[in-house]
């Protein structure tokens, strides 16, 4: 295959991967760290690279309300926002699954005020979790650009139709430039055809959507599309395969496992951190200790079956979250500690939260999380939930 | 373009009798089913129709039982014209011709709530035509006020009581608001003058790019009137002045109902049990902010 790469950020990629895909509709507006992608689309727009349409939404709010619109009567359509922003949409999350229209979203993960903070972490995409999306996370810009193409076929596809996030880092992964292959137009094109979706508005077929449900109903409609979204898994794992079949990248369906074949000890995380861990991980089997990481990158649909396969296999599991539910715990590990409940088998788990607001999660932070699980396991511990790194005495 | 003078005009008599707003559960007397009935008899089939959270879609769009022969959705409740947006730039983008997109949307989904899209669609002169339909209160979730709620209306949020007339401010100038983004056209209008509304629905339908019509329309439930006499209560607000039929069009005003002499105010009012507990006084403040925006209208604008 002839090699065709560029360097480019993360949000460049993105925009890479939405021109390839050819949406109808892109519904614009700006927020950092995220605005980069719609500067690139507008330019593309200009340059006549692009057939679509651009749309200066005014808000966040009618950026969702447009995409929906454009989707609403069989038009391909693309959105990208950010923390507040993402919030600002929340209203129109839930409407775009409810309504099963599958818009394509890009989220730069940010920090949600108060206090502000324009820098990452992810507490905007997993506090909103329930609305209904499919929410995957990337960790580098390739898998950026190419989970772009690979959400359109996974959300357009006539088992799901659902609306689907591609979560990336804020400058993590949004402002660092990378090395990125850009796919070919022709490929492309025959991975990924036109939207079709029997769930529009047309001439042909006049149809009322978006209406209103009696409870003898709802609770049906509610039934459908989370069985839809458990249906996305076994399209996302198709979708995965074709792909890595037709371009040579291949990104291991719901997660990835690194060196975990005979792990003992393993951390749990999203995003880019996981390009961190696998250096330490690197590291540590190096010296003798059998770690091992395992990225999530769909966190819904969740990978159960893929969490409780590995909890069989390991002594400790350690989950890393850049978010925390006030009150509780990380949402991941909330997630994650689920799903090992429900295998017969003691594990020692551990929670570290941490990374907020951009604040780097560095090699020798992660090794220590793997040093305590190693500890807990032999000291027999209970569970724990733990802030990471504080820079302040706590009595904890 | 189409010459608009040349548009053949749509009356009682050559109107087509489809419908496309039918079986709904409005109340009886329903002003604003009226506006939305005749619109679309207007527009016709090839039409895409959004409506936000309120009235006309509550009673309209029940599943499985919906109400609309026309292409139909509703959006969200602040995103009627960008969701409406969303849908023209949509068709366009697939190629599709000879359409029109409508919104039917309340004065709370239009003036509060909805303000902030609909001036972005205008801004982008999106291929929509927007009609607020106008009952003077949130009607849906049970007449509370609006920024279209007139003075001394009494509602659920704006008790008439010793210390309070009701609500104590006036409408916002939806209109000059809208027309101050110099949009292609706008214009105001009232069921009770139902030739008059048709007419605009037809101007606009032939214009591409953002327009707007602000369609006053009776709501027996929430004003306190009998069902029979909806349209009548529409043309007496007209007739007294505090409702006005105008016109802005290529960046010029043009009031289409300028009468020598008003209808008394009062008896306006005094038709309606939303009105009833005004005073003498109150009433004079409605007198008083009517000859003042019909003295700038007459003008600036005549």
């Amino acid at each position: 295959m002839k090699s065709n790469k560029i360097f480019i950020s993360g949000d460049e990629a993105v925009a890479q991967g939405v021109r390839l895909s050819r949406p109808h509709v892109i519904a614009a507006y700006p927020i950092t760290p995220q605005t980069i992608t719609v500067e690139r689309l507008s330019e593309m727009c200009e340059a006549g690279e692009m057939d679509g349409e651009y749309m200066h939404v005014e808000s966040e709010h009618s950026a969702i309300s447009a995409a929906m619109g454009a989707s609403s009567v069989g038009a391909r359509t693309f959105t990208a926002s950010s923390s507040q922003g993402l919030l600002y949409m929340a209203e129109g999350l839930h409407y775009c699954s409810g309504g099963r229209w599958p818009v394509v979203m890009m989220n730069a993960n940010r920090s949600v005020a108060l206090p502000w903070s324009i820098y990452g972490d992810q507490r905007d995409s997993l506090s909103l979790l329930d609305c209904g999306w499919i929410q995957v996370y990337v960790e580098d810009a390739q898998e950026a650009l190419d989970m772009i193409i690979q959400a359109y076929k996974i959300a357009e596809h006539k088992d799901v139709l659902t609306p689907m996030m591609v979560n990336l880092d804020g400058f993590i992964l949004t402002h660092t430039y990378e090395l990125v292959e850009i796919p070919e137009q022709k490929m492309v094109d025959e991975f990924l055809p036109s939207f079709q979706t029997p769930n529009k508005m047309s001439f042909e077929e006049p149809k009322n959507l978006g209406f209103s449900s009696k409870p003898d109903d709802n609770t049906e409609f509610k039934y459908q599309q989370n069985k839809a979204m458990f249906d996305a898994i076994d399209v996302i794992r198709d979708v995965d395969q074709e792909f890595a079949d037709k371009f040579g990248r291949k990104y291991h369906d719901m997660v990835e496992e690194y060196r975990c074949e005979d792990a003992e000890v393993v951390l749990v995380a999203l995003g880019s951190v996981c390009g961190t861990i696998r250096v330490v991980v690197d590291k540590m089997r190096a010296e003798g200790k059998k770690v091992g990481l395992l990225k999530i990158r769909y966190i819904r649909p969740f990978p159960e079956t893929e969490v409780k396969d590995l909890a069989k296999r390991v002594n400790a599991i350690g989950v890393i979250d850049k978010d925390i539910s006030f009150g509780y715990e990380g949402t991941v590990y909330t997630n994650v500690n689920s799903a090992i409940s429900k295998i017969d088998k003691y594990v020692y788990k551990s929670n570290f939260v941490g990374g907020l607001g951009g604040r780097d999660i560095t090699k020798d932070e992660i090794e220590e999380m793997f040093n305590k699980l190693i500890s807990g396991v032999e000291n027999k511990s209970e569970e724990k939930v733990e802030f990471f790194s504080l820079n302040v005495e706590t009595n904890d | 373009m189409t010459n608009l003078a040349d548009i053949p005009k749509v009356n009682a008599k050559n109107m087509t009798e489809k419908e496309f707003f039918y079986g709904h559960k409005a109340c009886a007397g329903c002003g604003g089913s009226i506006a939305v009935r005749l619109a679309l008899k207007v527009l016709g089939e090839r039409t895409y129709t959004a409506l936000p959270a309120g009235c006309m879609s509550a009673v309209g769009f029940i599943f499985p039982q919906m109400a609309f022969n026309t292409n139909a959705i509703i959006t969200t409740f602040p995103g009627s014209a960008s969701m409406a947006s969303g849908i023209a730039v949509g068709a366009k983008a697939l190629g599709q011709k000879d359409v029109k997109t409508v919104v039917f949307a309340g004065d709370g989904g239009t003036a509060d709530i909805g303000f902030q899209a609909l001036s972005g669609m205008i801004d982008r002169n999106d291929d929509v035509l927007y009609i607020c339909y106008d009952n003077e209160a949130y009607m849906n979730t049970g007449i509370q006020k609006s920024g279209l709620t007139p003075y001394g209306t009494k509602t659920t949020t704006t008790p008439a009581g010793k210390n309070l007339p009701g609500t104590t401010t006036h409408k916002k100038n939806l209109f000059e608001i809208i027309a101050a983004h110099d949009i292609a056209y706008a214009a105001t209008a009232s069921i009770g003058y139902p030739q008059d509304y048709l007419n605009k629905v037809n101007k606009a339908k032939h214009i591409k790019g953002a327009t707007f019509i602000h369609v006053y329309a009776s709501c027996p439930t929430g004003w306190g009137i009998p069902i029979e006499t909806s349209v009548e209560i529409a043309k007496d607000a007209v007739d007294c002045g505090l409702i006005f039929l105008a016109e802005f069009e290529d960046g010029e005003y043009k009031l289409n109902k300028n009468p020598k002499q008003f209808a008394p105010v009062k008896d306006y009012l005094k038709k309606q049990g939303r009105f009833k507990h005004m005073t003498d006084e109150n009433i004079e403040v409605v007198i008083e902010h009517r000859d003042k925006k019909w003295s700038r209208m007459r003008k600036n604008w005549l």
